[in-house]
């Protein structure tokens, strides 16, 4: 990559990650929570957009835990510490690593400078761009009854620890026996045939 | 203009989230993309549902219990999805879906 297009690069995502602070201080947004996740929900949307829109895979990939990564800061911005920390662990540090070994076994050398998308890519485009719109104006439209941030304090872990155990324990143990199922199930798929003899 | 402290924030961007997901699921031609896509879905849902416990202090801890087993379903889907991408690329020697036209023919 040349200097000026590195250049241009970092002007341009600097001056888009300093805008939510500036609206701060400028007194558009209300504190700085306001500012952090104007600046999450850029980073995970534009993330989310590099994801289906980007030629090489990997970087596909790459864009995903980074759409996670700001998804784990929208947690902890919602109060949900726990989650946040078990999203970095499962998402980051397994399904990605998971992803991109896929990735690897499966690439071929004229992969990427093909096409990427179907034929239906335009009325995909606008099937998606609808279900935002619709979604968008449910929300707007619904009055949900809550409180705008009245006494919003971080998820307890002990109290969501005995919850788990107590009254989620057979989901719990379902779940369980469904990850057990699902490895011994990869395996077999992915497992090279042996030669019948 | 307030929103870290409004739900309808959260839910608009968990929205713009499975909306993008879903043009990925439609569009992409390689599997693995595919099921990229299906985990920004994956993804999105766990947010709105994080963000309705977040709001509704009842609800916080249930919230948080539900999005945790969603990400295990998630990493059992992943797991098997890309097993079998990789069980069907070995035999087609191509990861685009719709190069896999046998039942078609």
């Amino acid at each position: 990559m040349g200097f000026l297009p590195l250049l241009a690069i970092l002007v341009v995502g600097g001056g888009l990650g300093t805008t939510p602070f500036l609206l701060v201080i400028l007194g558009i947004l209300r504190d700085w929570e306001d500012g952090l996740f104007l600046l999450l929900a850029g980073v995970l949307l534009g993330a989310g957009l590099l994801v289906v829109t980007m030629r090489d895979i990997i970087r596909c990939g790459l864009a995903m835990i980074v759409c996670f990564l700001a998804l784990a800061g929208l947690y902890v911005l919602a109060q949900a510490p726990l989650v946040a920390a078990a999203q970095v662990l499962v998402y980051i540090g397994a399904i990605s690593v998971l992803v991109l070994f896929a990735i690897m076994l499966t690439q071929t050398k004229d992969a990427p400078s093909r096409l990427v998308f179907h034929e239906q890519a335009i009325p995909a485009a606008i099937a998606a761009i609808v279900l935002a719109v619709i979604v968008a104006l449910a929300v707007g439209a619904t009055d949900w009854a809550v409180g705008t941030d009245t006494a919003r304090h971080p998820t307890p872990t002990a109290e969501l620890a005995v919850q788990m155990f107590r009254d989620y324990v057979l989901p719990f143990e379902v779940v369980s026996v469904l990850l057990l199922a699902a490895v011994i199930g990869g395996v077999f798929l992915a497992k090279r045939d042996e030669p019948s003899g | 203009m307030q929103l870290a402290g409004s739900l309808d924030a959260y839910l608009v961007l968990s929205g713009l989230l499975f909306a993008i997901g879903t043009f990925g699921f439609l569009a992409r031609r390689n599997a693995i993309s595919m099921l990229m896509s299906i985990e920004l879905m994956l993804n999105a849902v766990n947010l709105a549902i994080i963000a309705f416990g977040s709001f509704v202090p009842d609800l916080a801890i249930d919230g948080s219990v539900i999005a945790i087993m969603v990400m295990a379903v998630a990493a059992a889907e992943a797991t098997v999805g890309l097993a079998i991408v990789i069980a069907i690329y070995r035999n087609r020697k191509t990861p685009l879906v719709d190069e896999y036209d046998a039942m078609r023919r």
